[in-house]
């Protein structure tokens, strides 16, 4: 911690872009932040890690205006020079943008319409649209992104709509750029051109704050690093100086002996699962998922790997029903063909699947804890077809209770709830119907490293009650950790097959990239 | 709010302040409720308050209250009605041409109008559901078309006078014996529910209420219900529609609340991708959401011919307006996924209780529509800004 200070202060104070100084901020009786010290020095790449609920969007909030002055004690620096922001403007005009995992462009208008909205180029109070297209050209060559100005953004990939995002935080004249998670729905490809981005960013001497929970991508891009736990500042330091392990430890505040609580479990030889030649093919009639066979045993846990866009999720949507296009093949349930159509059909079957996207497909966020538990499995609470509210309740407890879910009430709203605490309902209300295979879709995205714990936990106690479980991972040390074994999938087919011991992050990322070249130093976690 | 709090890992403090939140949001409406009667009994010297008015009151909104019934269930699936007005005149008509006409006697119309009802209601489902046609075009769609047949049929012209027997339906009252044993028999069944309910609890282990808030809200319901069957037995009695009303009201909220129906159709409304992702039916769903509707508009439009005797080609003129906006003033949110039929009816007794009292004050008829107009967006602002 000293080491990063002294180096700051070697140089006076003018190298600091950032000063946050005993920032104290309050939410009627809980203390979000407690005496917060938060100091970026200019032009650097400057990670912010922390569990979720650490108090980091808080902050960030704070800085952007989101909280405004006076709701808040503590200073804020900007240059050296003290800042009051009153609203979000005020923020955006001191140089300070925010980039949301949601992101805020409007698909329907272009890249060149959304890179100037709000404030377009006007001649004599009518818009210039050619001074607009021009300079859009102009801004997107410099960032080296082969994107024509006039493309609809709602053509463009999700990785590519955060590129025009920072290019337009750019065009404000942004001096401190605070990206958040930004690489949390980003394909490999989209990661890389941004971490170029960013790296080129700070050359032109661009103060960038970086929020992640992906430490790999923190490691090789930061510069230094603060470390944020329940509120508090825990620890600032050079990245030199610290170990993803080190990052960790001070994030949880205790030593996680293991990160994968991978347990050695009997598996049986019983196939429950036989998937045979199995395709997809999307609405427009084009294939998709290409002649897979793959099989899954009574307690074990497969692994799927691969590249975001390798049809890992598609297929195991379409083999649940949830599929809109077409599809041939043969599958069997403990050993009998079946012939699923839609989810009720595969939930008959005793398959659960649970969503990459938990607030889009897994949750009705509205709704309160109870009804979303019970959502799937009605009719275990129902007596003659009418829901019996005590026994709800009472199932819906002691499932929550084993999946260790902090919440202030079982009526609370699900929406209300961490990533972490929301999975565990996803997972709570698939359990509910006690399914014998269980489909976990990127089961820990977006959730803190305690939580993440508590659910590979959760997966080793239902491998020992029998159950098979297919995990889709695009972490490969989650995917190495906790896997009996090892399928990767690359553009529809399954390209590798490895047992646990023999799977290598090599090996794994040879057989996803197809054997096709593709640069891989981004892709670890 | 009749569920107690049951916990998980929970921080009792922020417990209790999160159930007097809730307690004080579903009492707002009952507070506006209470404040609108106290303003017009003031200005009325309490006539608005006098039994003969309150049955009045409450016979006048049943038309839209069973409507409201309905549309709640459609909303809350994240759906719209614009066609129940012309629905509610389509299946009158019908009820009185083949009355009127042909003969036909009570029971059958009655049936009549609600099958009618109910397949137009398919129909308009079947295009919302499985030719994924938006329900606000579907049902625009059927607002002119069932008025049009309306006309045709009708061929312009007012068809009276009704039966007898079908003129009691909109116009009779229980005898005074029979609504108390009814009131007595409601009562109990509160209390032995209550009762079972915190037993069974108990026995699962699960946190109750304590005894006192319990049997508390089971004495204020109980001493409500008596005093409205006083009231009214001061006059001629409980007015039929209104019991109509309650009925319909107790069956969907019983549907809404205690099966999977009702619980499917919060979900669709709160997240389709979620539930057809756990294995709900969205389409048959929310067929079944419109057959219902339909079959409502079916009742309503029997009632309404009923009441005024006859039925004319302007019949429902309106009324879905005035059924959504009854949903909106009861909490019910047009995104979908929210929304409570007891509320339904309460803002259909608002509405009710500002047209009756406005004109019991001699204020001319405009006004009823700008007031109505400005409780509509007052009672939506009040929602969005008690959730920050």
């Amino acid at each position: 911690m000293s080491d990063y200070f002294i180096a700051g202060g070697e140089k006076g104070m003018e190298t600091f872009a950032l000063e946050m100084k005993g920032i104290t901020k309050d939410f009627s009786s809980v203390r979000a932040l407690d005496n917060v010290t938060f100091s970026v020095r200019k032009g650097e790449i400057h990670a912010l890690c922390g569990e979720n609920g650490a108090g980091k969007s808080t902050l960030m909030k704070i800085l952007s205006g989101v909280y405004p002055h006076g709701t808040y004690e503590g200073q804020i620096l900007i240059n050296g020079k003290e800042v009051q922001f009153k609203s979000i403007k005020e923020s955006q005009d001191a140089g300070i943008a925010i980039i949301y995992q949601e992101l805020a462009l409007v698909g329907e208008m272009t890249v060149a319409e959304n890179l100037f909205l709000g404030h377009e180029f006007m001649r004599s109070k009518i818009i210039n649209w050619n001074k607009i297209y021009a300079e859009a050209q102009k801004w997107l060559n410099q960032i080296g992104l082969d994107i024509d100005p006039e493309t609809k953004v709602k053509e463009l990939t999700v990785g590519k709509q955060q590129l025009i995002e920072i290019v337009k935080a750019l065009t404000k004249k942004a001096d401190i750029l605070i990206l958040d998670e930004p690489t949390a729905a980003l394909t490999e490809s989209d990661v890389e051109i941004l971490m170029n981005l960013l790296n080129d960013l700070r050359s032109k001497g661009v103060t960038c704050i970086y929020i992640s929970h992906k430490l790999g991508e923190v490691m090789s891009l930061a510069d230094s690093v603060t470390i944020l736990r329940d509120g508090k500042t825990i620890s600032t330091d050079s990245i030199e100086n610290v170990t993803e392990d080190w990052i960790i430890t001070k994030m949880v505040g205790r030593e996680l002996t293991e990160l994968f609580p991978y347990e050695p479990h009997p598996i049986s030889d019983e196939k429950i699962l036989e998937v045979k030649n199995y395709s997809v093919f999307d609405e427009n009639g084009k294939q998709i998922i290409k002649d897979v066979s793959f099989s899954l045993k009574k307690g074990e846990i497969l692994g799927f790997s691969g590249l975001m866009g390798a049809g890992r999720s598609e297929l195991f949507i379409s083999l649940f029903g949830g599929f809109k296009g077409k599809k041939t093949g043969t599958v069997l349930i403990d050993g009998k063909p079946t012939n699923i159509q839609k989810p009720a059909d595969a939930i008959k079957e005793g398959l659960a699947y649970v969503s990459e996207d938990r607030k889009r497909y897994g949750l009705v966020l509205g709704m309160d804890i109870t009804k979303n538990t019970t959502l799937t499995a009605l009719n275990k609470v129902m007596k003659l077809k009418v829901i019996d509210e005590a026994l709800e309740i009472k199932s819906t407890q002691d499932i929550t209770k084993k999946m260790n879910l902090k919440a202030p009430s079982l009526e609370a709203a699900v929406g209300q709830l961490s990533g972490g605490n929301q999975q565990k309902i996803v997972l709570s209300k698939w359990l509910l119907n006690d399914p014998k295979i269980l489909i976990l879709d990127e089961p820990t995205r977006g959730i803190d490293v305690g939580a993440k714990y508590e659910i590979y936990k959760i997966i080793n106690d239902l491998v020992k009650q029998g159950v098979g479980i297919i995990m889709i991972s695009s972490e490969l040390p989650e995917v190495m950790g906790m896997s009996d074994r090892i399928l990767v999938m690359s553009e529809g087919r399954i390209t590798g097959e490895f047992l646990r011991e023999e799977a290598t992050q090599e090996n794994i990322m040879r057989c996803a990239t197809g054997g096709k070249k593709r640069v891989q130093t981004t892709i670890n976690s | 709010m009749s569920r107690q709090l049951s916990t998980v890992n929970v921080n009792t403090q922020r417990n209790k302040g999160l159930s007097l939140k809730l307690d004080l949001q579903s009492y707002t409406l009952i507070i506006a409720l209470v404040l609108i009667a106290v303003i017009f009994s003031i200005f009325t010297e309490g006539e608005f308050l006098s039994s003969r008015n309150l049955s009045n009151l409450f016979t006048q909104m049943s038309v839209i209250a069973v409507l409201a019934v309905g549309m709640t269930l459609v909303i809350v699936a994240g759906h719209i009605d614009l066609s129940v007005g012309s629905l509610v005149g389509l299946t009158g008509g019908i009820a009185a041409i083949l009355q009127v006409w042909y003969g036909w006697n009570t029971f059958s119309v009655v049936l009549v109008a609600m099958i009618i009802g109910a397949i137009l209601g398919l129909w308009q489902g079947w295009w919302v559901a499985y030719r994924a046609v938006p329900a606000f075009i579907v049902t625009l769609g059927g607002m002119l078309i069932f008025r049009g047949i309306l006309i045709g049929l009708s061929k312009g012209q007012t068809v009276a006078p009704m039966s007898e027997s079908f003129k009691q339906i909109g116009n009779s009252y229980l005898p005074y014996l029979l609504g108390y044993i009814l009131a007595l028999v409601s009562i109990v069944f509160l209390v032995f529910w209550t009762i079972k309910n915190r037993s069974k609890r108990m026995k699962m282990g699960l946190m109750i209420p304590a005894a006192i808030v319990d049997y508390g809200k089971v004495a204020v319901y109980s001493i409500f219900i008596l005093l409205i069957t006083y009231m009214l037995n001061r006059y001629y009695g409980i007015p039929v529609p209104f019991l109509i009303v309650v009925l319909l009201a107790a069956i969907f909220i019983f549907i809404s609340n205690k099966t999977a129906f009702g619980r499917y159709i919060y979900a669709i409304g709160g997240n389709q991708e979620a539930a057809a992702l756990s294995g709900i039916n969205i389409k048959r769903n929310i067929l079944w959401v419109f057959i219902i509707m339909g079959g409502l508009s079916g009742v309503a439009g029997v009632l309404l011919t009923s009441r005024l005797n006859a039925a004319t080609v302007s019949a429902g003129n309106m009324y879905e307006l005035d059924a959504i906006a009854a949903c909106v003033i009861g909490g019910t949110s047009l995104m979908g996924g929210k929304g409570k039929i007891f509320g339904a009816i309460i803002g259909a007794l608002i509405m009710a209780s500002i047209d009756n009292g406005m004109s019991m004050m001699n204020i001319e008829t405009f006004w009823q529509y700008i007031v109505k107009g400005f409780i509509l967006i007052i009672a939506v602002w009040i929602d969005i800004y008690s959730k920050k």
